[in-house]
């Protein structure tokens, strides 16, 4: 018997209206945040978040380290964590200067860039698959390692990056193509929606919530969840070299501290946008959004009139209470 | 001839470093039987069962599907054969939506790789209803497992077994944590398998169950295969004291 035929459509209307929202708690508590978040800007401090030149100001430095979010964001849904992204992103810049030095092609460096970033984040998925040391240890490791090995590698000196800014690449990377929105913020969005469509509606994206949710389960259903891992931690090395590049492209200049001070805020994106430190929870909306909450207030720190030295108090704080309140809801919702 | 099982497992043993968890066992399961798994815990149930669904490799033995012997049996490679098993409910992943747990590990895809996310939806409402019985209202496959109660978590692994037009099924403690009517229609839906021409492992602490649904029922005791009754030549009494024999003597 289906009496589900003769109800009234107003009934069956609130039921998936509830489903709705139900599957998309994550999502949509994250969108309330940062709806709030952006009006308490605007009350706070009007004449900076009503102009069309603090925007443009985020566009331009929240992509170095949303790039990076968007693959992390895999890796923490995984049950994972890669700590070593910024020494990754100094890494990668020192190869890109290795080839760009002798060579003069930026392309050609730009591709050492990213293929020594993939090689360290496939060396960081090595040690946590094959040896089985957590990863949080691991990066932790990894992370001083390559630190040591760019300022090794390049004595500890930067790089002047100024000759390669009349080439098309520098151009097509950090320039203005359309109207004046700087051209990183359109290699986020690709990066975006690359990442969601490979968690969304891949295999791999599947698989990658199934290892972080119930890994033994996984197994006994054939998953290889090893070699899923290793795609994670290789795909967040490649980001990490291209928010270097990126990063590096804008200052015209490598520093050999590139990454550093990355850590809070790309970690805080992710963790603010709704992703589960237990694993298997997360999206790549809510990391995008968290990106610029995160970016948005270390600018409505100064612009609201307190010191710099609040930065890193406030960050700290974001990263715990976000985690503190998704695991809350997380309970509620499952209860 | 030899008359063809459906599986057979010839002399295979397991260790696990120094321990032996499976010593020289021999294993046949008929076309259209099934056969009731008894022992206690440690005995090796869990262990031979990993071993047909390809997720341990024995050290020493043979597996033959249908005759044919198949080496390096994987856990893909046992599903291509037509291996499907009902964990207990731990095997769901429990923050993951219904139709992921129905397609885990197994989703389909189109030609460009991508999910056939819609399908798989479709099908997931489909099979809940169609199979278990449930209202078409009930069935949300974006709900969360975690908010289905133990019936229904096992509902949900039967689903993900039928779906996947399995010939072997094997059903890993079904009945812990069950109604005494969640029961009654796993029991109902284990004779279906037989009727459907499949076969069947009932692996069960309880040995009533086992006794209601299995043809044939064999009993593990360390390691070893300490029995095998014809559940039509013995009385549920004569198996339990046979059961109680071989706790205390390992035979029977």
């Amino acid at each position: 018997m289906d009496t589900q035929l003769e109800q009234p459509d107003s009934i069956t209307g609130r039921l998936q209206l509830r489903r709705y929202l139900r599957a998309n708690a994550t999502q949509l508590g994250i969108i309330a945040v940062f709806l709030v978040v952006w009006l308490f800007f605007i009350i706070s401090a009007p004449e900076t978040f009503l102009a069309s030149r603090i925007y443009r100001a985020f566009m331009s430095t929240v992509p170095f380290f949303a790039i990076i979010a968007m693959p992390l964001t895999l890796a923490i849904i995984a049950g994972e964590i890669d700590l070593s992204f910024g020494s990754i992103m100094a890494m990668g810049m020192v190869a890109f200067v290795l080839v760009y030095e002798p060579t003069g092609n930026v392309l050609l460096a730009i591709v050492a860039a990213l293929a020594t970033g993939t090689v360290i984040g496939l060396i960081n998925g090595i040690i946590v698959v094959g040896i089985g040391i957590p990863s949080l240890v691991a990066t932790l490791g990894t992370q001083f390692f390559w630190r040591g090995a760019s300022l090794v590698i390049l004595s500890g000196s930067g790089a002047a990056l100024a000759d390669a800014r009349g080439s098309g690449v520098y151009q097509a990377l950090v320039g203005q193509a359309i109207g004046r929105i700087p051209n990183q913020m359109w290699w986020l969005l690709l990066i975006a929606i690359f990442t969601w469509v490979l968690l969304n509606r891949t295999r791999l994206g599947a698989h990658i919530y199934l290892i972080g949710d119930n890994e033994q389960s996984a197994r006994l259903m054939g998953v290889n969840a090893n070699r899923t891992r290793l795609v994670v931690f290789a795909f967040v090395g490649t980001a990490a070299a291209l928010g270097g590049v990126l990063a590096s492209f804008h200052t015209s200049y490598f520093w050999p501290s590139l990454g550093e001070g990355y850590l809070l805020q790309t970690l805080g994106a992710v963790f603010l946008g709704g992703t589960s430190v237990f694993g298997g929870v997360g999206t790549i909306l809510g990391t995008f959004l968290g990106s610029f909450i995160i970016g948005a207030i270390g600018a409505a720190i100064v612009a609201i009139g307190l010191t710099g030295f609040w930065t890193e108090l406030i960050y700290g704080l974001i990263l715990v209470a976000s985690v503190a309140m998704h695991s809350v809801l997380q309970q509620r919702i499952n209860r | 001839m030899e008359e063809q099982y459906r599986l057979e497992l010839r002399n295979v043993s397991k260790n696990f470093g120094e321990v032996q968890s499976l010593r020289n066992v021999n294993f046949k399961l008929g076309q259209n039987e099934v056969v009731g798994l008894l022992g206690d815990n440690g005995a090796g149930k869990s262990t031979l069962i990993k071993i047909v669904t390809g997720y341990h490799q024995p050290s020493s033995g043979e597996i033959y599907f249908n005759g044919e012997r198949v080496e390096n049996l994987t856990v893909p490679r046992a599903r291509e054969l037509g291996v499907e098993t009902v964990y207990q409910e731990r095997a769901l992943a429990e923050l993951q939506t219904l139709w992921r747990n129905i397609f885990l590990g197994r989703e389909l895809t189109n030609r460009y790789g991508l999910l056939r996310v819609n399908e798989m939806k479709r099908e997931t409402n489909r099979l809940m209803t169609e199979s278990m019985g449930f209202t078409s209202s009930a069935v949300d496959p974006e709900a969360k497992i975690a908010t289905f109660s133990g019936g229904e978590k096992q509902g949900v692994a039967i689903v993900r077994a039928l779906y996947f037009e399995a010939e072997i099924i094997i059903l890993d403690e079904p009945t812990m944590g069950l109604s005494l009517k969640e029961t009654e229609k796993l029991v109902k839906f284990v004779r279906d398998i037989r009727e459907a021409g499949k076969s069947a492992i009932f692996i069960d602490h309880n040995i009533v169950h086992v006794y209601n649904v299995a043809d044939r029922i064999v009993v593990l005791d360390r390691g070893e295969v300490a029995g095998e009754f014809v559940a039509e030549e013995i009385s549920l009494d004569q198996l339990m004291e046979n059961m109680i024999k071989i706790a205390e003597t390992g035979t029977f």
